[in-house]
Parts: structure tokens; sequence; C-alpha cells
């Protein structure tokens, strides 16, 4: 065999070889297609037609997009401030107890391990208006959660990030947890000497000591809230009358229940691109030295 | 004197809240118990509370009328089909860039690939994914889904196994080679036997997240009698829409495994989807 077939730079090349075939047949090719595909009006059967940027005008017109980009972006603030402060509160208290502390850890992280449909059917069935709290609350005279929170307009969305957050937040006590115990204990014995009260150590010591991680917490926040589908998909399919419809919900009956491939390429498109753009973001921001 | 007692009184306020926040998660987990062993009659009567009549029947109701032998063994298909799959191409992968040349310009070049591979959303491929896979007949397998897995799951593996090869010292693998080891052999005989605390994390995650998988696995199979434990509960919602014990049951059962594995081996699952969310 020729020499530069058994290097070890070509060897090395071999055992690659597997993993980058079967993610680029999976991910990388069919994303490229999507990239096409958002320049025609293809439906999956007949003829292909490039239409050019039309699929975008029409996106920009479309109500039901401009709701579920709306519903995203309420969702990301939402999951950006209450889990985050809730998680924070918890690992900080945490971090004081000796006893119990890891009994505390796996209660906190065990939803995180359930599946989405799991997690769903447990609160569906509290929030059931007969048979969970409200039908609880009418036993003791009270009318409370009368109707199922999934089926009302007003609060659709936020019942169905109350379960996704109920689901995550233990997973974040967990990430500042460790991100806690890398602080020097001499910081804190310092600040006593100091006089400084619980929330002064808190606030001067223990945040700025885990801004790397906390920073970190919240591009996976903000990444992972862009495709989010299981819960409202599970919940009420978006509705009642989408108002509780999400991005990736509206692409994904898009593409499989009108077929409209090129329409939903469009959407899938856009998601990528926002994804690209705060990637992209975060790494300069890293570039300019602002450890993150 | 003083301090002591206020902090005594403060650590009593602080397991306070912390037992608060255990409880709203062990409250519902306990409601989905309670409902599990309730006889239908019971659920309007009494809402939340523990039955006033075990019926363990329900179970045995989700295991046949719900058809679960073969349910379960199509999710365990996928899991163990998957492990193979994605802990081959993912451990060579992870040798290679770890061992046989960690400062190649492959590091940089598939590293940065696998980086774009993981912040692609879903959405972007799985329509056209859907459409290839028509067309290769992979559609509605199990195969076909297990590739899919395989590679969704491989750049998270790939990292996670390379970051724990790159601490194996060099002189093992200069070692072995002076003996007369082949590049294969030192894949097999010395990077593998060494790294299985690695191998078994991610073992673990990956049938984690292959066992909870949602999304691809409502698209990808339509015939109910192929179709893993997730998207079987999700048609089991409007299936056996007023037996709620049926279902609850159900989800309990596949709650289970995950959950005795968790007890096992808490510490590699918390680690493992920690390091996977930190450095992805």
């Amino acid at each position: 065999m020729p020499k530069f077939l058994t290097s070890i730079n070509a060897i090395s090349w071999y055992f690659l070889f597997p993993v980058i075939f079967i993610h680029f047949f999976v991910v990388m090719f069919p994303s490229v297609l999507s990239l096409l595909l958002c320049l025609t009006d293809w439906n999956g059967f007949g003829r292909i037609n490039y239409v050019g940027l039309e699929n975008f005008q029409e996106l920009f017109r479309d109500r039901v997009f401009k709701k579920a980009v709306k519903h995203n972006i309420i969702w990301t603030v939402m999951f950006l401030t209450i889990p985050v402060i809730v998680a924070l509160i918890i690992a900080y208290l945490l971090t004081g107890i000796k006893r119990g502390q890891l009994f505390y850890r796996l209660v906190y992280f065990f939803p995180y391990i359930l599946a989405s449909i799991v997690n769903c059917l447990i609160w569906r069935y509290i929030f059931h208006p007969r048979h969970g709290l409200g039908g609880w609350f009418e036993n003791q005279g009270i009318d409370f959660l009368a109707k199922s929170p999934f089926a009302m307009k007003e609060t659709a969305l936020y019942a169905v990030a109350w379960v996704d957050m109920w689901h995550f937040w233990g997973f974040l006590v967990i990430i500042y947890l460790t991100g806690m115990y890398q602080v020097d204990d001499s910081l804190y014995e310092a600040a006593d000497i100091e006089g400084a009260t619980k929330f002064q150590k808190f606030r001067y010591i223990t945040l700025p000591m885990i801004r790397p991680i906390f920073v970190l917490s919240l591009i996976i926040i903000i990444i992972w809230s862009v495709p989010t589908f299981d819960y409202v998909y599970i919940l009420t399919m978006g509705g009642p009358a989408y108002s509780s419809e999400v991005v990736a919900n509206h692409l994904y009956s898009q593409a499989f229940q009108r077929m409209n491939v090129g329409y939903a390429s469009t959407i899938g498109v856009m998601m990528f691109f926002y994804v690209g753009i705060i990637v992209g973001f975060f790494a300069i921001l890293r570039r300019m030295g602002w450890e993150v | 004197m003083a301090t002591a007692r206020f902090r005594q009184r403060s650590s009593y306020i602080n397991h306070a809240i912390l037992i608060f926040m255990a409880l709203t998660i062990i409250l519902p987990l306990l409601v989905l118990a309670f409902n599990s062993i309730k006889p239908s009659s019971e659920f309007g009567a009494n809402p939340l509370g523990f039955p006033n009549e075990i019926r363990l029947m329900n179970y045995y109701d989700a295991w046949v009328n719900g058809n679960y032998t073969q349910i379960f063994m199509n999710s365990l298909t996928l899991v163990i089909g998957t492990l193979i799959l994605n802990l081959t191409v993912s451990g060579l992968a992870a040798f290679s860039l770890a061992i046989l040349n960690p400062r190649g310009i492959q590091t940089i070049v598939v590293g940065l690939y696998l980086l774009v591979g993981i912040s692609i959303p879903a959405q972007l491929f799985i329509l056209p994914l859907f459409l290839m896979w028509k067309s290769l007949y992979l559609l509605d397998t199990r195969i076909g889904l297990v590739i899919i897995y395989s590679a969704l799951n491989a750049p998270f593996a790939t990292f996670l196994i390379r970051s724990y090869m790159l601490q194996l010292p060099t002189e093992l693998f200069e070692a072995a080679k002076l003996d007369g080891a082949s590049v294969m052999q030192l894949f097999t005989r010395v990077a593998l036997p060494l790294s299985w605390p690695v191998f078994l994390t991610t073992a673990l995650i990956v049938s984690l997240t292959v066992w909870n998988e949602f999304l691809f696995a409502i698209t990808f199979i339509i015939t109910d009698e192929y179709k893993p434990i997730s998207s079987i509960l999700f048609t089991f919602q409007s299936r056996f829409a007023n037996d709620y014990g049926l279902v609850s049951a159900a989800s309990i059962l596949m709650a289970a495994p995950i959950a005795i594995l968790f007890m096992f081996f808490q510490r590699r699952f918390i680690a493992g989807l920690t390091s996977g969310a930190t450095k992805g």
C-alpha cells in the first residue's frame, strides 16, 4: 500500500469517517436540502418550482407565525427569569446545609430525567377540572381551576410553560451548585470577618464568581427555547385558537399536516439563522475577552 | 450565643424553603402514583387523594390492552441498537481525536463540524430527512430511527468520550506500539478497557435520551406495532381517554426503568447530563 494511505494522518481520518458519514447523512445533508427547498414551492409530490424569496415574504405576512414568534419570545423571557431565580436561590441555600443535601439534589433533578410525555400526563391530571386540583377545590366548596388552564386562551401558554419549567429548573440547580462549590471558601470567611450579610455575600462573592457558568446557563436557555416543541404539542397542540402556538409547532403542522415543504423549510431556516446569530454573538463576546 | 441562635433559626427557614420546593416535585409524582392504582369510578369522588380501594389491575390492563410487551421491546430495540451504532462510531472518532492525532487538523475540522451540528435545530432538517427516509424505505422502521438517534447523539458522545481519553497516559500507547500492536489493537486492547467509565456514562445518557425521545418517535414511526413507549403513550391519551388509571399506570411503567437506573447511577447521570450541556 502507498505510504500516504497508511500514515497516521490517514488512519486517523479512517477512524473519523463513520461518525462524519452518519452525521452528514442524517443532519447536514437534509439541512442543506432545507436551505435550498426554502426557495421553492414544493409540496412533497409535484414539480419543484423556484419561487425566490416569496416564502419569506409570505412568512412575514403570516399572522400565526407572528403569534408563534411572540409566544417564543415570551417563553424565552419566562425561562430566563423564573427557573433561573428559583435555581439560584435554591442552589445557594443548598451550599449552606450538609445534612440531606444529596436527597434534595436528587429530588430536584428527578423530573429532568422523566420523559416529556410523562411530565405532561402528570400535569394534565393535576389540572384536570374534575379529577385534579379543580375537583379537589370543588369538594371544598371553592371555585378555583374549575376549567383546565390548558383549555383557556388566556392561560394555555403559561400553563404549558409551567410544566416545562417544573421539569427543567432542577437541572439549573445542579449547574449552579457545581459553580458555587468552586468558589474559594476563604472569600466567604473574609466576608464573615467584615460582617457581611448573607445577601451581601451572595451578591458580591457568589454571583461574580459563578458568572461564567451563569452566562453559559442563559445561553443554553436561549438556544434550547427556540426549538421547544414537546410540551406544547402534547398538552395543547398550540391551541386553543393558536393561543399557545410556538414556532416549532407551526413548522410541524405546515410540514406534516399540510405538506408545505417549501414553506416549512423557510420556518426552519429562520430558526437556524436565529440560533446561529446567538451562538455567533456569544462567540464574538468571548473572542473580545469578555469571559463568558 | 446570639449569632448561633440566629444561625439556627435561619437554617430552619432554609430547610423549610428547601422542603417546600421538594414537595412541589414529590406531590405531583405521588398524584401520578395514586392515580395508577385508583379504580376509574373513584376519580371524580376522590381527586388527588390516596385511593380508597387499591386496584393494581390498572397495570395489568395497561400491559395487556396496551400491548406493552411489544412496545417495551420496541423501545428496548431502539435503545440497544442506538447504543451499539452510536458508541462504535463515537468511540472510534474520539480515539482518533484524542489519541491518534490530537494536534492534527482533524481535531479542528471535525470539532467545528460537530459543533455546528449540535446547534442546528432539529426542525431545520426533519422534513427533508422524512422525505429521504421515505424514498430509502427507512420510514416506519426501527432501524431507520436507530440511525437517526445514533447521528443525533454522536456529537455529544464523541466530545464526552474524547475528553476522557485525553487524560489517558500516552506512555501506555507508546509501550503497546513498541510491542507491535496495530492501531486497531491500540483501540480495542488499550483505549477501550481503560475508558469504560466514560462509555458507561455515555451509554446511560444515550439510553435516557432515546427512551424519552418524542419528536422523531412520533414522526418516523407510523404503525402502532413499531411505536416506542413515548409515542404510544401519546396515542393512549386519546385511545384510553377515559381510563385514567390505565394511562397513569402506563406512564409509571415508562418512567420506572429510568428511575431505577437513576437510583443506581445518579452521579453518572448528573455528571453526564450537565457536562453534555456545558461543553456543547
